[in-house]
């Protein structure tokens, strides 16, 4: 048997970095911080003798350790006003390298009753509101990039939102990577507590500055308290060299609502976990999926939810669109808890291939262990519909319109159920425009 | 306008079309009428350009230039239509949105700018009212849920905004009640004209009551069997396919 990856620089680092860490000396965060190493250190990066993992090799991750990036990077505002969503009005904070950067932030006219912050600047300053979610949302045994990024705990952003209030436009968190040269490593966390009753959207966007070889590892924890309703939009569209892993860990209290969309449209290794935990009586959640896929890149999402209660609802669907010599990895486990009756789930798993060279492992697993529910799951993997091909030509378009209308198609309706519109539009016109850049379509 | 001459074609290794020989001179119309599996549908698609159907003999010449070596979009920019005897339902893909490329794809080809979104809609309503279909069927996924009748519309809609030289139309008939066939026949006819040829494939007569074609063919074994005025769909309907290969002094019409 292979042994996991030697992660005994990332865990040097650490050591090196700790005393530097935001809060350094808080018992309960250097405890925190030193579990995570302890785990790193132990269980090492996964490779693929872990069943998690068996689709996807991070030997090109591993293969040159990537240094921790330095806050005070230097982001061009020009970058980030041109990265902006056109029409989207939102209260925007800005990470760079996942530093946290208030001067290219936008959070005028916040609303009473809601924080916005870097989670750097909240350890420092009110540690106390911190230690309650911290670590939280993120289950027993986060694999080895998770532990990475606890170790390293540090910034990122902080999004609470008191009970009762209802957020007027959406909170965008955009992480520019790569802005401290190539190698760097960014390790943002991000807190997202929605009080009993609150409502709001969160939107994290990944983006590279320049396409330099770097690695993001991105965690983000979510509770959703009882009646409260939040939407999850994380859209990665890092450079062809980057690599990308990610975790969104969430708790979805009493008759709480959680919706998330996660869109992958770039990157040459990308990891995306989510784990939802339905805690409670009633919750609901649905996620939905788009991924990406051409050149050589490597899209895994893994999906993780948790029926703890009776009543629960999950609708998971994701779809994935692939050329060149791509590959992608879908495993959505569903795992309803002894007691968790009238549980009511759904999951699919689309693929379209649009090359013979391009590969997907998808894998389904249900774990049942209440005898009164409703589970459903279903995944395809195919092509293009010659017949719907030829009736497009003959009606006037070519190979390449007709491929593209078809693939466009495809991912439409993922997309369709996005709110807001002017994230949903721009999302269409970037994989619009991703489509376009693709030789694949033109075979 | 079209002329065929011996063609042969095999779908799967399997001849279908044997020796068929067809003129469809500008602003002709003409029906061809035939078995089940003769071959009708064959030739539709040949004409149009579909995969897999392999011409072995014969020519296909349209406008004086050979179709064969065409690609099915130069096809359907130089001006061919087909009217699918089974539409396909394109889920995603809005009509607006293909007829939209596709009637901008065909203008770019002649040389002329396309249309902007307003143009394009003011023309869409216009065309719409020629086959009486309602506004929402341009935002609907091309066919998706329609009903037979409707796709049968919606055929005939696309040609009435293409607006192409030579358009077949495969069983357009088949599965319109008797209103729609009138909406669908007048559609047709307003769209008959001096430069365009119409060749409807059709097992009814009923629609060449409405659309009163120049000439009938009889298609049967991959080839036209028999042709004539539009006498002979009355003959055909009240005798059937079996006396058309029985004898040549049989024959009725113009050859
Ligand atoms: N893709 C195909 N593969 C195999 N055989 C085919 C294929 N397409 C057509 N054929 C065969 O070719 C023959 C002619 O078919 P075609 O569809 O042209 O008939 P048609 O005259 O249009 O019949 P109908 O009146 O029923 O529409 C049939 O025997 C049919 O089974
Ligand atoms: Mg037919």
């Amino acid at each position: 048997m292979r042994t996991a990856h030697d992660a005994s620089t990332y865990v040097a680092a650490q050591r090196d970095a700790a005393a530097d860490l935001p809060a350094a000396g808080r018992r309960w965060l250097d405890q925190c911080r030193s579990a995570a190493l302890a785990q790193l250190e132990l269980t090492g990066l996964p490779d693929q003798s872990n069943e998690d993992w068996k689709y996807t090799p991070i030997r090109p991750i591993t293969r040159e350790a990537f240094a921790p990036a330095q806050a005070g990077s230097d982001c061009p505002r020009q970058f980030v006003v041109a990265s902006t969503i056109p029409n989207l009005d939102s209260y925007r904070l800005v990470f760079v390298d996942g530093f946290w950067s208030p001067a290219l932030s936008h959070l005028d006219d916040l609303p009473a009753g809601v924080t916005l912050a870097g989670l750097g600047q909240m350890l420092d300053n009110d540690p106390a509101r911190i230690e309650p979610w911290l670590g939280s949302a993120l289950g027993s045994e986060p694999h080895g990039f998770i532990a990475m990024n606890s170790s390293f705990v540090g910034d990122g952003a902080v999004v609470e939102i008191n009970a009762g209030v209802v957020l007027d436009k959406p909170v965008e968190l955009l992480f520019v990577s790569g802005c401290g040269g190539s190698g760097r490593l960014s390790l943002p966390r991000n807190l997202v507590v929605a009080h009993s009753g609150s409502q709001a959207t969160v939107i994290e966007r990944h983006v590279s500055l320049l396409e330099n070889r770097s690695l993001s590892n991105s965690v983000s924890e979510v509770i959703v308290e009882s009646d409260a309703r939040l939407t999850h939009h994380a859209v990665q569209q890092e450079s062809p060299r980057s690599f990308h892993v990610g975790g969104l860990f969430v708790r979805v209290g009493r008759r709480a609502e959680f919706r998330s969309t996660t869109v992958t449209l770039d990157g040459a290794l990308v990891r995306r976990d989510a784990l939802i935990n339905l805690d409670d009586e009633q919750a609901q959640a649905r996620l939905d999926g788009l991924y990406l896929a051409f050149g050589r890149s490597h899209v895994d999402n893994h999906t993780h939810v948790v029926h703890h209660a009776p009543n629960g609802v999950s609708r998971e669907h994701y779809k994935g669109v692939l050329g060149d010599r791509a590959r992608a990895v879908f495993h959505g486990r569903i795992v309803v808890q002894p007691g968790a009756q009238q549980t009511d789930s759904q999951q699919r798993n689309q693929n379209l291939l649009l090359s013979r060279d391009a590969e997907v492992d998808s894998k389904p697993q249900l774990e049942i262990y209440a005898d009164n529910v409703k589970c459903t799951h279903g995944a395809t993997v195919g092509q293009l519909d010659e017949g719907a091909i030829f009736y497009l030509r003959s009606r006037g378009l070519d190979q390449v319109q007709a491929r593209r209308a078809l693939t466009r198609a495809f991912a439409a309706d993922v997309l369709e159920r996005m709110v807001p519109t002017a994230l949903r539009s721009y999302l269409e016109q970037q994989v619009n425009d991703r489509m376009q850049a693709v030789s694949e379509i033109e075979r | 306008m079209l002329s065929i001459k011996g063609l042969h074609a095999k779908v799967d290794d399997r001849p279908i079309l044997r020796g068929l020989d067809l003129e469809v001179g500008p602003g002709e119309v003409h029906a061809i009428m035939g078995p089940n599996g003769s071959g009708k549908s064959t030739l539709a698609n040949v004409i149009a350009g579909r995969d897999g159907y392999e011409v072995t003999g014969g020519s296909v010449r349209f406008l004086g230039r050979s179709l064969l070596s065409l690609t099915p979009e130069e096809r359907a920019r130089e001006g061919v239509f087909l009217a699918f005897q089974y539409p396909v339902e394109i889920p995603g893909v809005s009509n607006v949105a293909m007829l939209k490329e596709a009637v901008n794809a065909l203008r770019k080809h002649r040389g002329e700018p396309g249309l902007d979104a307003m143009d394009f809609l003011k023309l869409a309503r216009e065309r719409l009212k020629l086959v009486e279909m309602k506004e929402e069927f341009l935002y609907r996924s091309v066919n998706e849920g329609f009903s037979g009748g409707e796709k049968k519309r919606n055929e005939i809609f696309q040609l009435a905004m293409l607006e192409p030289r030579l358009a077949i139309l495969d069983e357009t008939d088949s599965g319109l009640d008797i209103d729609a066939l009138k909406v669908v026949a007048g559609g047709v006819n307003a769209m008959r004209g001096s430069a365009r040829s119409i060749v409807l494939v059709t097992h009814y007569q009923r629609l060449l009551e409405h659309i009163v074609p120049d000439w009938v063919h009889v298609l049967a074994d991959g080839r036209i069997v028999r042709s004539g005025d539009k006498e002979l769909a009355v003959e055909l309907e009240q005798q059937g396919y079996g006396w058309v290969n029985s004898g040549a002094d049989q024959a009725v019409g113009v050859g």
